[in-house]
C-alpha cells in the first residue's frame, strides 16, 4: 500500500528578552542553580505575575512576519499539572485566545518548488524549570533559573508530507525568529525546540491516521531522523495489521529511535482556565506600530527581491537569505563588485566552504563583504583569473590584506601581454610533438576537449597567471586543423 | 486607652499624651491578658513591635509623623510579613517564614504603623466561622461560646475586644463584612483592585480584596488611606488615584438615594431581630435626609452557587503550589513523587480546604468546564449587570450584612451548605467587584448585627461618608463586649 505522511510541528522558541515573562529575573543561560529565580519564579505564596511588555512586542513582530491575524484580545490561561520543576503547579500559557492567530510561511523544497505551510497559532507562555537527576543520590534537584523564561509556541497546520518538508519548515521558522532578533535560535541551549506530530494514512484517504508526538529533538538533523524513524515504525505496525497508539514518544539520538513516554490514557487533564492574576492583552494600533516600526525586510520578501533584482534562482536566493547576516553580506558584495551572479557563486561557494571549515558564522568572517567584492572586481576587470582569485582569497582570509595588496605582493597579476603568452604557447607546442600530432589527426569534434591539455600546460608555465581566454584563442590558432 | 479610636489615639500621639511604645505595650499586655479566651492571634510579634514603636517614636521626634504613625495594628495571617511566620491558618504553612512583605504590610509600616502580630483566620480564608483554622477556632468576645464569623475572625475579634485599635482583613465572599457584623465592628471591602494583592496569599484571585477592620468608619477611612493605591506588582490593581476619604466623611446625606435590596429582605431565614436592626438604620438614614427606595437584584439568588464554582476553581489552582517541594511541610519518607504530593497535601490541608480543591478541580475538568465554570462566569456577568441597573436609580444599595447573629461554635460545622449561606448577602458584591461596608446596627438577642452598604465601583468615599454620618448620630458602634 502507498502511504501518505502527515506532519505538524509545535516549535517552542525562547524569546530573547532580558528578563523573564512574568518577573524581573534575568534570562541569561548558564548561571548557578536557582541564582536567577525570584520570589515569583519560586512560586512563593502571595506573589503575582506581571507581563513583560517586550515579550508581547516580539510576538507581534512574529505575527507580522508570517502575515498572521493578531488577536485583538488575547488571554493568559493556567495549565494545571503537578511537577517539581513547575513551581506554581500550573504553567501560565494561552489557550482559547492566543496572541497570534492564523498565518503562513513559504518553504523552498529541494526541487526548487515553493510550498505554503499554515501556522495555526502562536501563543506566549512561560517555561518550566529543570529537574536534575544526577549528583543527588536518588533524589532530584530542582533548578528554577529557566522557570518563567518567555516562550512563543508556534503551532503549524498538519501540512508537511515528509521529514524533509518538516525540516524545511522548522528551518524557515528558525530563520524568521532569528532574522527578527526575537530568538537566538540556539538549539543546544534549548532556545529553539521542536515537537513533531506524525501520522500516516493510505494515500488518497481524507481521514487522518492516529498521531504520535515526538519530543526531545534538539537539532534539525535529529528532527529528520526522528520523523523518518517514526514514519517507518508506524507503517510497519499498520502493515502488520496493528494500530497506532496515540502517545508521546521521546527521540533517543544515540539509538536513533523513538520510545514511548506516556499514552493519552495517562495524559493530564490540564483544567485550563483564564488566569485571574493577569488582564487580557488588548493590542491597540499604536502598540503594534511601535512594536513593528523597526522590523527588517523579511526573508521571503528579500528572497523574492533577490530573484527579481539579482536574477537568482529560488534555490540560490533561498540559500543567500538563510540568515539576515548572510543576506546583508551578499548584498554588500554585490554592491562592491556589481555582478550579482558572481557574488552569489562566491558567497555560496568559496566563502561558505571557508566558513564551514573554520566553524565560524558569517558574522565573524575575517574577510569583510566589501573586501570580497573588491576581489571579485579584479576577476571582472581581468586583473586575475577565477582560479588565481581563490589563491588571493585564501591570503585575504589569512589576513594578508585586501585583494590588490595580495595580488601585488605575490605578483599574481594576470599576463595579458600577447607576446609573452605567445612565447609560452610556442614553448608548450615545441615540447609536446606527440600530443600536437594526435590533436591534428583527431576528429574536429573531439578537439575542444583535447585542447585542455595544452591550456593546462601553458597555465602551469605561467603559474596560473596567463589570461585563459587569450591562451585558448592562441592555441587554437597555432594548432590549427 | 484601648477604648479610644485610631483617630483619637492619633491625636493623643500628636499631642504627646503617650508614646507609641506605651501604646504598643498597652495593647501587647491586653493581648496577653485576654487572648487566651479568644484565640484571635496566631503570632504575637512583641519584640519587633516594640522595636518598631521605638523607631516611629524617633521619627515623630524628628518631625516625621502622619495620622497612622505610631498606631498599633494586627495583620490577618494571610498577609506575608518579612521574617515572621505567615501561616494562613494552615498546617501547610505552619513553618513558613515569609521572605518578603505584602504591599499592604509594607505601606502601613512605611506610614509608621506598628504590627502587634498576626491574627487567626479560617484556613486559607475558607470559612465563615473561623473554625477551620489549624490553630483552633476564634471565640466571639460578645459570647465566647459563639463564633466571630470568618474568615477574618481573628482580626474582627481582636478589634472588638480592644486588643488592637485596627486590623487588616481580606474579603473574598464576605470575610471582612460578615465577621465585622458578628462582632459589632466596622469593616470595609474595597473595590476589586483598590488594594494590592501582592503578598496576600491567594484564595480566589478574581474575588480577593484586602480591607480595613476598625471600630468606626473614620478609622476605616484612615486605615484604607494607608492601604490603597496602585501597585505595579499586581496587574489587577487599579491605576487610579486614591480619593481623599477623610475629606468626604462629613458630607451631609440630604438627597442621598438609598436602595434596599427587596430580595434580601424576603430571604428565608432572615432573623427578625436583624431585619428590625436594618429598619432602624434605614430610619436614621431617612432622618438625615436620605431617600430610601427598594431595588431589585433578580439574579442575586444565584450568587452563592456561582461563587461556589468560581472561588473553588481558582483556589484549586492557587493552592497547587503547596506541594511539599519548596516550602511547607513534606511528608516523611516519600516513596516516590506521587506519594510525596499526595501525603504532603493530605497532611497539610484541612477538610474544608480539601473540599474546595475537589469542587474546584471538578468544575474545571474536561467535559464539565462549560457546565460549571463558564456558566458561573455568565451568572457573574448577570449579577454585575443587576448592580449596574440598580446604580442607575440609587447612590447606595443596602441590606443586612448577614441573615443571623453569631451562631454557637460547632453549630454549622457539619453542614457546609448552611455555613455557605452565611454569606448570602455579601457574596454578590465580590462577584461584581464592588466596594461594601458593614457597620454595627442595633443588637438582636444581645448580640451584634451588621448593616451592609454597597457602593458603586471605587466609591469607597461615599460608603465611608454615609457610615460616618450614621455613626456620628448613633451609638451602635460604641458598645464594647463585657469583660474586655
Amino acid at each position: 500500500m502507498q502511504w501518505e505522511v502527515v506532519i505538524g510541528l509545535e516549535i517552542h522558541t525562547q524569546l530573547a528578552t532580558r528578563s523573564k515573562i512574568f518577573s524581573g529575573s534575568s534570562t541569561a543561560f548558564g548561571a548557578g542553580p536557582n541564582t536567577q529565580a525570584s520570589l515569583i519564579d519560586l512560586g512563593m505564596p502571595g506573589t503575582l505575575p506581571v507581563l513583560n511588555r517586550r515579550a508581547v512586542e516580539y510576538a507581534v513582530r512574529f505575527a507580522k512576519a508570517i502575515g498572521a491575524e493578531l488577536g485583538e484580545r488575547s488571554v493568559f490561561a493556567r495549565k494545571n499539572y503537578f511537577y517539581p520543576d513547575l513551581p506554581k503547579g500550573y504553567q501560565i500559557s494561552q489557550f482559547e485566545l492566543p496572541i497570534v492567530g492564523r498565518g503562513q510561511v513559504e518553504i523552498v523544497l529541494d526541487d526548487d518548488g515553493v510550498k505554503t505551510v499554515g501556522v495555526t497559532r502562536a501563543h506566549l507562555e512561560e517555561d518550566a524549570g529543570k529537574s536534575l537527576h544526577e549528583d543527588f543520590h536518588g533524589m532530584t534537584g530542582i533548578d528554577l533559573n529557566r522557570a518563567g523564561t518567555p516562550l512563543l509556541e508556534i503551532v503549524s497546520e498538519p501540512d508537511m508530507r515528509s521529514a524533509k518538508e518538516a525540516v524545511a519548515y522548522a528551518r524557515k521558522i528558525h530563520q524568521i525568529v532569528t532574522w527578527l532578533g526575537i530568538c537566538d535560535g540556539n538549539m543546544q541551549e534549548g532556545s529553539f525546540r521542536c515537537d513533531a506530530n506524525v501520522s500516516v494514512r493510505p494515500l488518497g484517504k481524507e481521514k487522518l491516521g492516529t498521531r504520535t508526538e515526538l519530543k526531545n529533538i534538539n537539532s534539525f538533523r535529529f528532527l529528520e531522523r526522528a520523523i523518518d524513524y517514526e514514519i517507518e515504525r508506524q507503517i510497519d505496525i499498520l502493515e502488520d495489521g496493528g494500530r497506532i497508539v496515540q502517545e508521546t514518544r521521546l527521540y533517543d539520538a544515540e539509538r536513533d529511535e523513538t520510545r514511548s513516554m506516556r499514552s493519552k490514557e495517562e495524559a493530564n487533564d490540564y483544567r485550563y482556565f483564564p488566569d485571574p492574576d493577569l488582564l487580557p492583552v488588548v493590542l491597540d494600533e499604536a502598540f503594534i506600530e511601535e512594536a513593528t516600526r523597526d522590523m527588517p525586510e523579511l526573508p521571503d520578501a528579500r528572497r523574492a527581491r533577490f530573484q527579481e533584482q539579482h536574477g537568482l534562482s529560488a534555490y540560490d536566493a533561498n540559500a543567500l537569505t538563510a540568515t539576515r547576516a548572510q543576506a546583508n553580506y551578499y548584498e554588500a558584495v554585490v554592491a562592491a563588485c556589481g555582478d550579482a551572479k558572481l557574488a552569489a557563486n562566491w558567497v555560496m561557494g568559496e566563502l561558505a566552504g571557508a566558513l564551514n571549515k573554520a566553524g565560524c558564522g558569517i558574522e565573524d568572517c575575517p574577510v569583510p563583504a566589501p573586501a570580497l567584492g573588491g576581489l571579485l572586481a579584479r576577476i571582472l576587470d581581468d586583473t586575475i583569473s577565477g582560479k588565481i582569485a581563490k589563491q588571493v582569497f585564501e591570503a585575504m582570509w589569512a589576513g594578508e590584506g585586501d585583494a590588490d595588496r595580495v595580488i601585488d605582493a605575490r605578483g599574481l597579476k594576470q599576463i595579458t601581454d600577447a607576446g609573452a603568452i605567445e612565447a609560452l604557447v610556442d614553448e608548450v607546442i615545441a615540447a609536446n610533438p606527440q600530443q600536437v600530432e594526435n590533436y591534428r589527426n583527431a576528429d574536429p569534434a573531439k578537439r575542444p576537449k583535447m585542447i585542455g591539455f595544452f591550456v593546462g600546460q601553458v597555465m602551469k608555465k605561467s603559474q596560473g597567471k596567463a589570461n585563459p581566454q587569450q591562451v585558448n584563442a592562441l592555441l587554437r590558432e597555432k594548432l590549427g586543423g | 486607652m484601648h477604648h479610644k479610636t485610631l483617630a483619637e489615639l492619633s491625636a493623643g500621639l500628636a499631642a504627646g499624651e503617650f508614646s507609641s511604645v506605651e501604646l504598643t505595650r498597652h495593647f501587647l499586655e491586653r493581648i496577653r491578658a485576654h487572648d487566651e479566651r479568644l484565640n484571635s492571634f496566631i503570632t504575637v510579634t512583641e519584640e519587633q513591635a516594640l522595636a518598631a514603636a521605638e523607631a516611629v517614636d524617633a521619627r515623630r521626634a524628628a518631625g516625621e509623623a502622619g495620622p497612622l504613625t505610631g498606631i498599633p495594628l494586627a495583620h490577618k495571617d494571610i498577609f506575608c510579613t518579612l521574617d515572621v511566620r505567615t501561616s494562613c491558618g494552615s498546617r501547610m504553612l505552619d513553618n513558613f517564614v515569609s521572605p518578603y512583605d505584602a504591599t499592604v504590610v509594607e505601606r502601613l509600616a512605611a506610614a509608621g504603623m506598628v504590627m502587634l502580630g498576626k491574627t487567626n483566620m479560617d484556613e486559607f480564608a475558607m470559612g465563615s466561622s473561623n473554625e477551620t483554622s489549624c490553630y483552633g477556632p476564634v471565640h466571639n468576645p460578645w459570647d465566647t461560646e459563639r463564633v466571630p464569623g470568618g474568615s477574618s475572625g481573628g482580626s474582627a475579634a481582636a478589634v472588638a475586644a480592644r486588643l488592637t485599635p485596627v486590623a487588616t482583613g481580606t474579603d473574598t465572599g464576605g470575610s471582612i463584612r460578615q465577621p465585622a457584623a458578628l462582632t459589632g465592628i466596622t469593616g470595609l471591602k474595597p473595590t476589586y483592585g483598590r488594594c494590592s494583592r501582592w503578598g496576600m496569599i491567594a484564595f480566589a484571585s478574581s474575588l480577593d480584596q484586602a480591607g480595613p477592620m476598625a471600630r468606626t468608619a473614620e478609622d476605616c477611612a484612615l486605615l484604607l488611606s494607608g492601604m490603597a493605591g496602585f501597585d505595579p506588582r499586581d496587574s489587577t490593581s487599579a491605576e487610579r488615584p486614591v480619593d481623599d476619604y477623610l475629606a468626604a466623611l462629613d458630607r451631609p446625606l440630604d438627597g442621598l438615594k438609598v436602595g434596599l435590596v427587596r430580595e434580601f429582605m424576603a430571604q428565608d431565614g432572615l432573623h427578625s431581630g436583624v431585619a428590625a436592626a436594618t429598619e432602624a438604620v434605614l430610619e436614621e438614614l431617612k432622618r438625615q435626609g436620605a431617600e430610601v427606595v427598594e431595588v431589585s437584584l433578580p439574579h442575586a439568588h444565584l450568587s452563592v452557587p456561582a461563587y461556589y464554582v468560581v472561588a473553588p476553581a481558582e483556589c484549586s489552582s492557587n493552592l497547587s503550589r503547596f506541594d511539599g517541594v519548596r516550602f511547607g511541610p513534606r511528608c516523611e519518607d516519600p516513596k516516590d513523587l506521587e506519594d510525596l504530593y499526595k501525603r504532603s497535601r493530605s497532611e497539610g490541608f484541612g477538610a474544608e480546604v480539601k473540599r474546595r480543591i475537589l469542587i474546584g478541580a471538578y468544575a474545571l475538568s474536561a467535559g464539565y468546564y462549560d457546565a460549571y465554570y463558564l456558566k458561573a462566569q455568565q451568572v457573574r456577568q448577570l449579577i454585575a449587570q443587576d448592580f449596574r441597573v440598580a446604580f442607575e436609580q440609587v447612590d447606595l444599595i443596602v441590606s443586612p450584612t448577614t441573615p443571623d447573629v453569631a451562631f454557637p461554635l460547632g453549630a454549622k460545622t457539619d453542614d457546609p451548605v448552611a455555613m455557605y449561606l452565611q454569606d448570602i448577602y455579601t457574596i454578590a458584591v465580590n462577584l461584581a467587584g464592588l466596594p461594601a461596608i458593614s457597620i454595627p446596627a442595633p443588637a438582636a438577642d444581645g448580640l451584634p448585627t451588621g448593616f451592609q452598604m454597597i457602593g458603586n465601583h471605587f466609591d469607597e468615599a461615599c460608603l465611608l461618608n454615609v457610615a460616618h454620618r450614621l455613626q456620628q448620630a448613633t451609638d451602635w458602634h460604641r458598645h464594647a463586649p463585657e469583660g474586655f
